[in-house]
């Protein structure tokens, strides 16, 4: 079943100061299926975190459609979708990683997974429990739970991240570059983890550079090349 | 049933102040929102907008676009020149709150919304004890127990971190991040459906802004109060508010999701206030 489809997929920048357009993504068409991983690849300023921004909607695509077929409201069109109906998805259904951690201040690595749960409505006794468990799971070290995360390390911060878009149990969640800056033996760990997601069931689109690591997790790989999908 | 509720707590339509008596020409002869000829300021011109229940909305601009003048006239302290404001709270949604009548307005702001002021010294009776200040509301919504209102008044000082050993100390002995707190646990006092919130960490330090601001999220987070954000600090909005509206002179420029206005903003001046993010 096609849990995403993303169709003529098109994106430009207007920037209004020096009068100029930049070109992103053309015509991207790709689909994904329901425990379906799917990565992509390219050169930097290719356009692919812009395919996963249009999804996430953080940007408006000019173009195309991106049906989501969601457990709340059924086949969905993200991009005329209403603000409402986005935030709903992101907080039940929707998750995105990226390479940087965005936090509140004052808030511990324990508290910031807990937040997904308790902003979905979660209790508090429930959301602890369900948090000391992803973080567990995502083996963050038991004595950085109850430390304020601005002084993790990469790796750290990146666990921390997957365990936030994790503890919400997405149907559909997408990685930008989560590799990107983590030594051997972290990503090695970031896969294992990725493949016990995708035994979940999890849909999965990651952002990848190095394609040693896409091997044995990727069911297919889109290859972006100036905006549009050379292989 | 429908997932979302449909029916927004307070929904704002063609919202217009304005700063003078008008005159033929004004909107059509503008510089900025002042009108060439006589001089009339139309601070909020038009403005439209909903908040939804457990919301945060955000509200940004450049000083002068209208951001306080918006927030004060839903407190009823300015009486705006045209437009319609509904709260689910009051009848329904079905009467204007701007034509209720003087005794009505006074209920509407004492039991569903709260306001906490940029300036403290307009929220606050600084030479009453901060009690006093919390037990002004709690009177207002009938209670006449002095024993109920101290405790209450404790258990919400408490809530914003001040200790209740000085709660019968007057706000103008406090510093301005302790004052800020009081205004909010006064705002709080009958527990509102719509908190109002003008600029409230501007000018406090690094460390009582992070206060302020993780009390507000955990705010949200108890009460599922629905919350209209005013900031000039994008780091604020990006943190708080899940949808913003951009104004400029007194119009919306721009309005969406908070992420989508900080990370594709498509308005001119949007981008410039982007761009400006240090």
């Amino acid at each position: 079943m096609e849990i995403l489809s993303i169709k003529n997929l098109t994106k430009d920048f207007y920037l209004h100061n020096p009068g100029l357009k930049i070109r992103s993504c053309r015509n991207i068409s790709i689909t994904l299926h329901e425990g379906e991983f799917v990565g992509i690849v390219g050169l930097s300023g290719a356009g692919k975190s812009t395919i996963l921004k249009c999804v996430n909607r953080s940007y408006l695509p000019l173009e195309g459609d991106i049906i989501y077929d969601s457990l709340a409201f059924g086949k969905i069109n993200l991009v005329t979708a209403n603000e409402r109906e986005i935030l709903f998805l992101r907080r039940h259904e929707i998750g995105y990683v990226s390479q940087f951690l965005n936090i509140m201040p004052r808030t511990t690595a324990k508290e910031h997974v807990m937040n997904a749960l308790i902003d979905r409505g979660m209790d508090n006794l429930a959301a602890e429990r369900e948090a000391r468990e992803m973080l567990d799971y995502f083996r963050l070290p038991d004595n950085l739970w109850d430390i304020y995360p601005a002084t993790f390390s990469g790796g750290e911060r990146l666990r921390l991240n997957l365990a936030h878009a994790m503890v919400k149990k997405p149907r559909l969640l997408m990685l930008d570059e989560p590799t990107a800056s983590l030594d051997n033996k972290t990503k090695m760990l970031v896969k294992d983890m990725l493949k016990k997601l995708k035994e979940k069931n999890t849909s999965m689109i990651g952002i990848f550079h190095d394609i040693e690591f896409m091997e044995g997790v990727c069911d297919r790989v889109f290859n972006i090349s100036e905006g549009g999908i050379v292989s | 049933m429908p997932i979302l509720v449909e029916t927004p707590v307070l929904s704002v339509s063609n919202l217009v102040v304005r700063y003078g008596a008008g005159c033929h020409v004004c909107q059509r002869s503008m510089e900025k929102n002042r009108c060439t000829a006589c001089g009339t300021v139309w601070a909020v011109n038009n403005i439209s907008l909903s908040v939804y229940p457990g919301e945060v909305l955000g509200i940004v601009g450049e000083s002068g676009s209208g951001k306080t003048t918006l927030m004060r006239s839903l407190y009823f302290d300015f009486v705006p020149t045209a437009g319609k404001a509904v709260l689910s709270d009051y009848k329904g949604g079905q009467k204007n709150i701007w034509a209720a009548s003087a005794a009505e307005q006074r209920l509407i702001k004492n039991n569903t919304m709260g306001m906490v002021y940029q300036n403290p010294v307009m929220g606050l009776r600084m030479n009453y004890s901060a009690a006093a200040n919390i037990a002004e509301k709690i009177i207002a919504a009938g209670c006449r127990n002095a024993g109920k209102m101290t405790e209450r008044a404790g258990e919400l000082l408490e809530a914003v971190e001040i200790m209740t050993s000085r709660m019968s100390e007057a706000p103008k002995n406090f510093s301005g991040g302790m004052q800020q707190r009081v205004q909010i646990s006064k705002a709080l006092a009958n527990n509102p459906a719509l908190l109002l919130l003008d600029e409230v960490t501007t000018g406090l330090d690094l460390s009582v802004q992070a206060k302020v601001l993780d009390l507000i999220r955990k705010i949200k987070a108890r009460y599922g109060i629905s919350i209209l954000l005013v900031s000039h600090d994008l780091a604020v909005i990006r943190m708080l508010a899940d949808r913003t509206i951009v104004m400029l002179d007194g119009r919306i420029v721009e309005s969406g999701l908070t992420d989508q206005i900080l990370e594709d903003p498509q308005d001119a001046y949007t981008q410039q206030l982007v761009h400006s993010l240090i």
